[in-house]
């Protein structure tokens, strides 16, 4: 049976450029199956995904290769995708082509219902009657999961989770029944929940229809999970290609191993299992609860109140790292935000004891000279390197200002420090006078840890420190600061949305959901024998490079809902939650008793 | 490709690229020399590469540059009145004489006055050459508001005959060392302008952008006052207050503060919008849990941010500026004789009869678009260069 895409030798070069950016690119898919493009950033692995579609942007240009697409296998004679007119892509695009974007809510037209959207789908492709289009739409929201589809048809994006929107716009891409759907990063944007649930949709309806599906992903575990074959791809060229099983099990070439290695997995860090009931905390969080009021909508209406934290107690013992783990919304950022005192908690307190000899401090009844103390032994590493680092300033300066707030050392010892510790995260010490910009992300985030460090903290948040970066990058930015918190002897609180990204640093683990911890234990033991239905989802979604370790689709629809859908002893609903009692030596979740 | 393993065969062909692989040689890892320079030096590669706005540029440098010295490049004086050439046409400059070039001269010009219609007619008499003369003493002129005078032009008339390149109005005076003289006003005014309304826009939008609460609210409210005022009457109304028997620095500083004054809610708007967005940028955050004071946050943080801000907007602003002194000094409420602007020579051409009978006079409005046009070029191009998203 021939493919029904079939790209040979893509070349595309930016104009102006002699390099191409895509080197000889070849991949083909057959119906029924998922072909995988994986790269890092910069591979072109989307640049080659849109040439087929003809989306190229406008500086980009075709330099040579082909793409012959065959919708009836057998039928009907291959055309090539690449050489066609605009005019006759329209056609194919929308019906025998159709593509889904990595960040719903740009994809989707904020003006318009997500009923009229994807009904419009349907019209401009032969559909000549709105009732038809409209009974069509109302299938394709049901085929996607929507619980409720009229209500999804009249419903405009903002009013939708980004799982749903995602939906939405699978519904629009389905409608036509392509034969061929191209995912540009579709879970990128979404919870790991969300993901793994969006994924076996995808699945799913691949199934059902027999479409080949194109995916593209920079996640070789959403590879494992899904994909029947793999082409993985760097700088432009493909440097492997095959079973999706035999590459990411097996990987020949050094590129893919690599890949392999870095991506997280769900080994967690060996620690004896002890109970938390520590001596000397560094940071102690008690009752912790910070409600934002929203503005009034209207003048008689009362402003509404959303709980982002609801008393938190929390301890960081001195030298380990706790990591709180959550999803989008979860209040896992407030809680930084407030651990540092750069918010207030509507109730509750944060103490800190700099070290174990002398008394705790509430840091958010601090003088003025106490708060700039505090800032001292507290700093933070944050998670977008490219909006953390003032762009008019050299490194040089981003690095000595911290010590010139604090009016420590002269000028020159400022410096030396700076010098020192840029070598001490890798980097070398002659690019200090460069500017940011001249940086890629996984340098930044390094500038980024070099300045927390520079005030010498025992404390240091780091929120989501490697969620903008690459796999590859990724692991090497956790191993840095892995390896600073050893030599330095320094305390972390560790945000992120990725299990497999905390198991390989953290001491503890605290699992939130809705402003609360659900559950709060070693993450041997997390790992190992997960209670709480939530942290079950989290751990059967989060996929890893491991072909035969699926995602249980099962486990992740029981605990990824709302509490009141959580089974018992877990269920609450509304304001009272249940206590967060001790399961285990030092393993607490949030159950009945 | 490598070896496929016997037993299982697999459905698909495996393939490894055999090209070398250097595991250090990082494709996102790359450092990128080409940004390696400051923010501003980006910037103005960027400018270079908008041809237009790059010539706005250096032409609006040039001209600021010169304006000190403008009295060296206009052969006569401001106003300096040549009684012998009223209402002269522009007069031609000759270069060739009998097929050989011999330098510029004009020639003797003869005014007759034509009784019948009431004008001035002009005959040129080429037997009398008269070459242009260089680097001669001429009317003397003040250099940087009297600190030196010279008496040196670039060129001057010759003995018994003169240059009038643009002609003369009806007292004789020199259109093309007027619109020379004019420009020293009129585009000081822009500057001048432009800083008090950046003074009083920056500092009350940064308050209110930093700040925020009541004294937002305040500032806000009095934009909103301000701007509800009917703009033209307003300008009037203070034009007309300035007490004329003020001395011709003061009415020209207070036409100043005026167009300031009106011009800064749009600034103090842009500011603290601005302010707003840059606040709850990470650096600005990082900044301040490292214990910074809000005056360093604003002064290191914010302000190097939103300097090439100001700055393209302020390019942006200028010729609003230079249009309302025209404007103003059109309509005989802002400059007065004896200073010349752009726009006082333009209300010397105020009447029916100039425009069909000395149609040169109208000649300053050239200057005026130009300057216009180069200060919109230069800003948008600014604009663009500023962005650091407008290359890929």
């Amino acid at each position: 049976m021939s493919a029904l895409l079939n790209v040979e030798n893509l070349r595309i070069g930016f104009r102006g450029a002699e390099t191409c950016t895509v080197e000889g690119a070849f991949f083909s898919v057959h119906s029924g199956e998922t072909i995988a493009i994986v790269g890092e950033s910069g591979s072109g692995k989307t640049l080659s995904c849109r040439a087929v579609m003809g989306l190229l942007p406008p500086k980009a240009e075709i330099r040579g290769g082909s793409a012959a697409f065959c919708w009836e296998p057998g039928a009907a004679a291959p055309v090539d995708l690449l050489q066609m007119s605009e005019r006759k892509l329209q056609r194919l695009r929308g019906d025998k082509i159709s593509m889904i974007f990595q960040e719903p809510m740009s994809a989707l037209s904020p003006l318009h219902t997500i009923g009229a959207q994807t009904a419009e789908v349907a019209l401009l492709h032969g559909v000549s009657r709105r009732a038809e289009a409209k009974r069509m739409a109302l299938e394709a929201f049901e085929r996607v999961g929507f619980p409720d589809p009229s209500r999804a048809w009249s419903a405009y994006p903002f009013e939708l989770s980004g799982g749903l929107r995602q939906r939405a716009m699978i519904a629009m891409a389905i409608i036509g029944q392509p034969k061929l759907l191209i995912a540009d990063e579709p879970t990128t944007a979404l919870d790991v929940t969300t993901q793994a649930l969006v994924l076996n949709l995808i699945k799913q309806l691949q199934a059902d229809t027999g479409m080949g599906v194109l995916l593209i992903t920079h996640d070789l575990g959403v590879v494992a999970n899904v994909a029947d074959a793999v082409v993985v791809m760097r700088k432009g060229r493909v440097v492997e290609a095959g079973d999706a099983g035999e590459v990411v099990g097996d990987p020949a070439h050094g590129y893919t191993q690599k890949l392999v290695a870095a991506a997280p997995k769900m080994a967690p860090k060996p620690a004896p299992i002890t109970s938390l009931s520590t001596p000397d905390p560094i940071l102690s969080l008690r009752g912790v609860t910070r409600i934002f009021e929203e503005r009034r909508s209207g003048l008689f209406k009362p402003a509404r109140r959303f709980p982002a934290l609801r008393g938190i107690d929390l301890d960081v013992p001195r030298g380990e790292t706790v990591a709180v783990v959550g999803e989008s919304g979860s209040g896992k950022t407030t809680l930084a935000r407030i651990a540092l005192a750069a918010d207030r908690p509507t109730a509750g307190t944060v103490r800190f004891r700099p070290d174990a000899q002398r008394e705790d401090l509430d840091v958010h009844a601090l003088s003025r000279k106490e708060l700039c103390a505090f800032r001292r032994s507290a700093q933070i590493v944050m998670q977008d390197p490219f909006a953390a680092l003032s762009p008019r300033m050299r490194v040089r300066e981003i690095l000595t200002e911290p010590l010139e707030i604090h009016r420590l050392y002269d000028q020159a010892e400022r410096r030396a420090r700076a010098a020192d510790l840029m070598r001490r995260v890798g980097l070398d010490p002659m690019m200090i006078d460069r500017f940011p910009h001249a940086f890629s992300g996984g340098q930044r985030q390094r500038i980024s840890i070099a300045r927390a460090l520079m005030l010498e903290p025992q404390f240091l948040v780091c929120d989501e420190p490697t969620s903008a970066l690459d796999v590859s990058v990724q692991s090497q930015i956790l191993e840095l600061l892995e390896q600073i918190r050893r030599e330095r002897g320094l305390s972390y609180l560790f945000i992120s949305h990725d299990l497999a990204v905390v198991g390989q640093l953290a001491d503890w683990v605290a699992v939130m959901r809705s402003g609360l911890i659900v559950e709060l234990a070693r993450p041997s033991a997390l790992f190992a024998a997960p209670r709480h239905p939530y942290t079950r989802a989290l751990i059967a979604a989060s996929p890893e490079p491991d072909v035969s370790r699926k995602i249980d689709v099962k486990a992740v629809a029981a605990g990824a809902g709302e509490p009141s859908s959580w089974p018992e002893p877990y269920r609450f609903d509304g304001e009272r939650a249940p206590e967060l009692i001790e399961a285990g030596v030092g393993h607490f979740v949030r159950a009945a008793a | 490709m490598t070896g496929i393993e016997a037993g299982a065969p697999p459905k698909r062909p495996r393939f490894v690229d055999s090209a070398p692989y250097h595991p250090d040689d990082d494709p996102t890892d790359g450092a990128r020399p080409e940004l390696d320079a400051p923010a501003w030096r980006l910037a103005l590669r960027r400018l270079m590469r908008h041809r237009l706005a790059a010539a706005s540029g250096v032409f609006l440098l040039t001209l600021y540059l010169m304006l000190p010295f403008m009295g060296f490049f206009a052969p006569y004086g401001p106003n300096e009145k040549d009684i012998e050439h009223l209402q002269m046409p522009p007069q031609s400059i000759y270069w060739f004489d009998e097929g050989g070039f011999v330098g510029p001269y004009v020639v003797k010009t003869d005014a007759k006055a034509d009784l019948a219609t009431m004008r001035w007619t002009y005959h040129e008499d080429h037997s009398v050459k008269l070459p242009i003369k260089f680097f001669c003493e001429g009317a003397e002129y003040r250099i940087l508001g009297g600190l030196f005078t010279s008496k040196l032009h670039l060129f001057c008339a010759p003995e018994g005959g003169s240059v009038h390149l643009l002609g003369t109005d009806k007292v004789g005076k020199d259109v093309f060392s007027r619109i020379l003289y004019g420009a020293q006003l009129s585009m000081i005014v822009g500057l001048l302008g432009i800083f008090i309304s950046f003074a009083i826009g920056v500092t009350l939008g940064g308050l209110a952008g930093y700040f925020g609460g009541l004294l937002d609210a305040a500032v806000m409210r009095l934009i909103e006052v301000l701007r509800s005022l009917p703009e033209l009457p307003l300008y009037l109304a203070l034009a007309a207050a300035v007490p004329p028997n003020w001395s011709s620095l003061s009415v020209f500083l207070m036409i100043t503060v005026i167009l300031g004054v009106l011009d800064w809610p749009g600034v103090a708007r842009a500011v603290r919008s601005k302010f707003l967005a840059l606040r709850e940028e990470d650096f600005v955050s990082a900044a301040e849990l490292m214990g910074a004071s809000p005056g360093r946050v604003v002064r290191r943080h914010l302000l190097p941010n939103f300097a090439s801000h100001l700055v393209a907007s302020a390019a942006l602003s200028i010729p609003a500026m230079i249009l309302g002194e025209t404007a103003l000094s059109f309509l005989g409420l802002g400059l007065r004789y004896p200073d010349v602007s752009w726009g006082v020579m333009l209300n010397d051409a105020l009447s029916l009869s100039a425009i069909t009978l000395q149609p040169w006079l109208l000649t300053a409005v050239a200057p005026v678009v130009l300057v216009v046009l180069a200060f919109n070029f230069l800003g948008d191009g600014l604009r663009d260069a500023l962005d650091p998203y407008s290359e890929r």
